[in-house]
């Protein structure tokens, strides 16, 4: 039965349901609503709920778990000495599921018969020709224990498929069923639907921690597996980057985690003087119409994309750059310091005023938020509004804004396309801001993408990246917001 | 021993005058005039740098709105187009783009025969200033009318991208004297045709609405495809997050009890709000691709990523929008008899539904903008050259998203591609501009104050 047919049925189901629900409550009232318990819509939700839920939550459950029992299954067919050294059984698993995909495709299109794709031998004929008729490019030619997998998994799949919907739709008749019996005049219809409603806002709210448990537990996992295959002091302790695909690689995150902290540093000696000189000047010294103008227009540097900052970086500011500290005696300043576009300067500046804007609001923000009888009473003693600021305001103003750099440092550590397209790709230690260097959310990406082998050390580094940035994001933000709310009970 | 005459303190002149300053307070009131200065010029770094981002973008990018369009008449020769000569489909079909290459050439030497042109060239030559697509753009008109076999007509091609930025002043002569692609014979060529009003530029609906290109033809790029893609993603974030971020905050604003549960929830959120956008890239990863084996580089995937990255957005936004709704609504409708669930659903939740759809709106804007993630689950790195046909296609056929198609032409190395990149961000920029206007809009208009 194809896929949305189920779907349908289970949406008649549901509409069947309603109406009898309704229906059989209203009749044991004899048509009068002031007998029920409950209003009549509630009695047909009621019915709705106990036939649509557990189906749809089987359904779900299956499709997530019939691919992965059924991996497993077929993968026990393989025989070991199939794995070609230096791959992976999932690399054979694609390929019995590219295999089994095209069966069904050809099937689909006619170009076999059904009995056809479930005894067809490679040995006698050519699968891969006519695979290619509908489409399909298979790698290389097809062997038999490939192809009798890849007809396992057909049936499996074509089992399973079937007796999934038998279960689907069993437990939608049982649930219809059942709670139109139940429904009566004294059936509490409203309150059963909104213990469902309640259990549904519940799981809802859980989905939060799911994801973080999901991103926990998928990096754990592919961490564990890096550090089985490479060690952890070379990974923490090492001084080089150099990875190769040939093995025998060096991953060390130290050079990466010493670009991503100048880079962040240079962005933050852009982002806070200018920021917090903006958010001063915001906040104690503008009129309303200047403050009305100035604020939400520095605000759009936030909401700008990160991908145009990167591309700023790389096309104008980079060029812009190379032009003063670089191309020897053609250059503004005649030096040849400079050899690229790409550098650390490049990518700090640019970031540093993407950052303007989260400092100058939280701390705007957080100055607004001291009390005005700290200022007139410095006033009163006769200072003048800079020294109020320098010596009053900005003092006791002083952990909610360390709490502001923290985050826009959290911000500029894990902050990629910039990086990616104006710091370049040189892991290594140096104090050059003109020379280009690498970051750790730089090499997740190039590590990352394009075609990877999930056995290998030189994929999952990126995962232990991830991890590290992670925590280290963490850390700095939930740092952030312990000082920000620690103040925020001073004045409140 | 008196303390009046303690150095430290300023002793009051004799003659001193309220009307004239000392000199301590000239240097306390220069020092004011200082401070007030620096913030004037941090705002106004700050604005300058939006003017200089917008300036760039702006003028960068107009240029890949507008294209260099050749006009040419073409004879569609029956000897090479239908050998058989009885308009036989099948047999038409069989003369690949190589074949209408040499009509193309011939067109260029009747020309210059016919206006005169001077030139060195060779028909080939002279045929190198039109896009490579052009064999493929008269293949086509000929497959569509094959009845217009024999006869000629006029077409108007796409210049090549070299071409096209010698008209937009990127290329000049002095510039392509490494490049064999064009050369300056050509570039005297084009400006014979210019002169016979041959070549002009024109607004290039294409590139708006058009497929990517790969990378020998960046005249003819567009951006359609991955607006495409782009578009049910945020199909996928709008059906997936709202309801689900809408039911989360119900429960954490209006149910949930004070319990170490509902704290750990609320740290989680505002947490999951600042983790970098590419840890989420890693999770779709490892989750839905490698675990779930769902296709790379599909909409539906890129959707639930974004997802999981606005869900934080849009929670907070709309408990913040719950909050705002005063008790009193509440304690009104439970006096009257209504459930605490029906307090919500119909009294609470259609007061603060102005406010959630401004955050919603506002979430799925930064959603739209989002490139990192896209990059781990494959959005980057092909050509996508085709429009879905349909929604199921359109959910699971690879394809790009602006973002990602913006940073792909930033990778190509033709510098006729970095236009392009700037007029995406023009796009792009659109869009969230409008979304944010949108989102500005309703909020003044529906926000109430209670």
């Amino acid at each position: 039965m194809p896929f949305h047919w189920l779907i349908l049925i289970l949406i008649a189901l549901g509409a069947a349901g309603y109406l009898a629900g309704r229906k059989r409550a209203l009749a044991s009232a004899d048509g009068d609503v002031r007998q029920l318990h409950s209003l009549p819509a509630y009695y047909g939700w009621n019915v709705v709920i106990s036939t649509l839920v557990p189906a749809l939550g089987a359904l779900v459950l299956w499709l997530v778990l019939q691919p992965l029992l059924i991996e497993n299954r077929v993968s026990n067919l393989l025989p070991q000495e199939l794995i070609p050294e230096g791959s992976s059984a999932g690399l054979v698993m694609s390929d019995v599921r590219r295999l089994a995909t095209g069966l069904d495709k050809a099937v689909a299109e006619n170009v076999l018969t059904a009995q056809q794709a479930n005894s067809m031998r490679p040995e006698l004929s050519d699968i891969r020709a006519r695979l290619g008729e509908v489409g399909v490019a298979l790698g290389s030619d097809v062997r038999p224990e490939v192809m009798r997998a890849a007809q396992a998994y057909r049936r499996a799949t074509a089992s399973g498929t079937r007796l999934m919907g038998f279960c689907v739709l069993g437990l939608a008749i049982i649930g219809l069923v059942l709670s139109v019996s139940r429904t009566s005049r004294d059936f509490w219809a409203r309150n059963a639907v909104e213990r469902a409603v309640m259990a549904l806002l519940i799981a809802a709210a859980s989905i939060a921690i799911l994801t973080t448990l999901g991103i926990v537990l998928s990096m754990l996992f592919e961490t564990r597996n890096f550090f089985s295959l490479h060690s952890w002091t070379d990974f923490f302790f090492g001084t080089t980057w150099a990875p190769n695909f040939r093995g025998d690689s060096e991953l060390s995150i130290l050079p990466l985690l010493w670009g991503t902290l100048y880079i962040s540093f240079i962005a933050l000696a852009v982002a806070v003087p200018i920021g917090l000189f903006a958010a001063i000047y915001l906040s104690e010294y503008a009129g309303k119409a200047t403050r009305s103008f100035a604020k939400p227009l520095l605000e759009i540097l936030a909401g700008i994309p990160t991908i145009v900052y990167g591309l700023f970086a790389l096309l104008t500011v980079g060029p812009m750059l190379v032009n003063f500290f670089g191309r020897g005696s053609d250059g503004v300043l005649g030096v040849d310091w400079m050899a690229g576009a790409t550098s650390v300067l490049t990518a700090g500046v640019v970031m540093g005023i993407m950052l303007i804007p989260f400092v100058s609001s939280l701390s705007d923000d957080i100055i607004s938020a001291v009390p005005q009888s700290l200022r007139d009473g410095s006033f009163g003693l006769g200072a003048t509004r800079s020294e109020t600021i320098r010596q009053v305001v900005l003092p006791a103003a002083l952990p909610g804004i360390v709490g502001a750099i923290l985050l826009a440092a959290s911000r500029a550590i894990g902050e990629t396309m910039i990086v990616v397209m104006g710091a370049g790709a040189i892991a290594k230690f140096s104090l050059n801001p003109l020379e280009s260097m690498t970051t750790i959310t730089t090499r997740i990406v190039s590590q990352l993408t394009g075609d990877t082998d999930f056995a290998s050390p030189e994929t999952l580094v990126a995962f232990a990246l991830g991890l590290t940035l992670f925590v280290l994001t963490l850390g700095l933000n939930i740092l952030a917001l312990y000082i920000v709310r620690r103040y925020r009970e001073q004045y409140e | 021993m008196t303390h009046a005459t303690d150095p430290a303190l300023p002793v009051s002149t004799e003659n001193g005058s309220l009307l004239r300053q000392d000199a301590r307070t000239r240097r306390r009131n220069a020092a004011e005039t200082r401070f007030k200065l620096y913030g004037v010029i941090a705002i106004s770094i700050g604005l300058l740098m939006l003017v200089t981002l917008v300036t760039t973008i702006v003028s960068n990018g107009s240029g890949a709105f507008r294209q260099s369009f050749v006009t040419l008449d073409v004879e569609l020769l029956e000897s090479k187009l239908d050998k058989t000569g009885d308009r036989d489909l099948e047999q038409i079909k069989k003369v690949s783009t190589f074949g209408y290459a040499p009509l193309i050439n011939g067109a260029f030497e009747t020309l210059a025969a016919e206006q005169g042109v001077e030139t060195a060239l060779s028909a080939k030559e002279m045929g190198e200033i039109l896009s490579k697509d052009a064999a493929a753009q008269l293949r086509d008109y000929v497959l569509a009318n094959p009845d217009r076999i024999g006869t000629t007509a006029e077409f108007t091609f796409l210049a090549n991208s070299r071409v096209d930025g010698y008209m937009k002043g990127r290329v000049s002569r002095d510039s392509i004297q490494n490049d064999k692609n064009i050369s300056v014979e050509q570039l005297d060529f084009v400006d014979q045709l210019v002169n016979l009003g041959l070549i002009e530029k024109k607004f290039n609906p294409a590139f708006i609405l058009g497929a990517d290109a790969s990378d020998q033809r960046p005249e003819a790029a567009g951006f359609g495809v991955s607006m495409i893609g782009s578009l049910f993603m945020m199909l996928v974030v709008l059906v997936l997050s709202l309801p689900i971020g809408v039911a989360a905050s119900i429960y954490l604003e209006e149910f949930a009890p004070k319990t170490w549960w509902t704290d750990v929830i609320e740290v989680n959120i505002s947490n999951l709000a600042a983790v970098p956008s590419i840890v989420f890239g890693i999770l779709g990863l490892a989750v839905f691709i490698n675990t779930m084996h769902l296709p790379m580089s599909a909409p539906l995937v890129g959707g639930m990523v974004l997802t999981l990255m606005t869900l934080p957005t849009i929670i907070i936004s709309t408990r913040a929008a719950l909050k705002a709704v005063p008790p009193s609504i509440r304690d009104a409708a439970l006096g009257i008899g209504a459930s605490r669930m029906q307090s919500v659903f119909h009294h609470v939740l259609p007061l603060a539904a102005p406010g959630i759809l401004t955050g919603t709106i506002i979430g799925l804007a930064q959603a739209l903008g989002e490139t990192a993630p896209l990059l781990l689950i494959g959005m980057v790195g092909f050509v996508a050259s085709n429009a879905p046909d349909g929604i199921v296609a359109g959910l699971l056929d690879p394809n790009s998203a602006m973002p990602a198609q913006i940073y792909e032409w930033a990778k190509r190395a033709d510098p006729a591609f970095y236009e392009r990149a700037w007029g995406g961000i023009i796009i792009l920029l659109v869009f969230l501009v409008a979304m944010n206007t949108i989102a500005v809009i309703l909020r003044r208009r529906f926000e109430r104050r209670w």
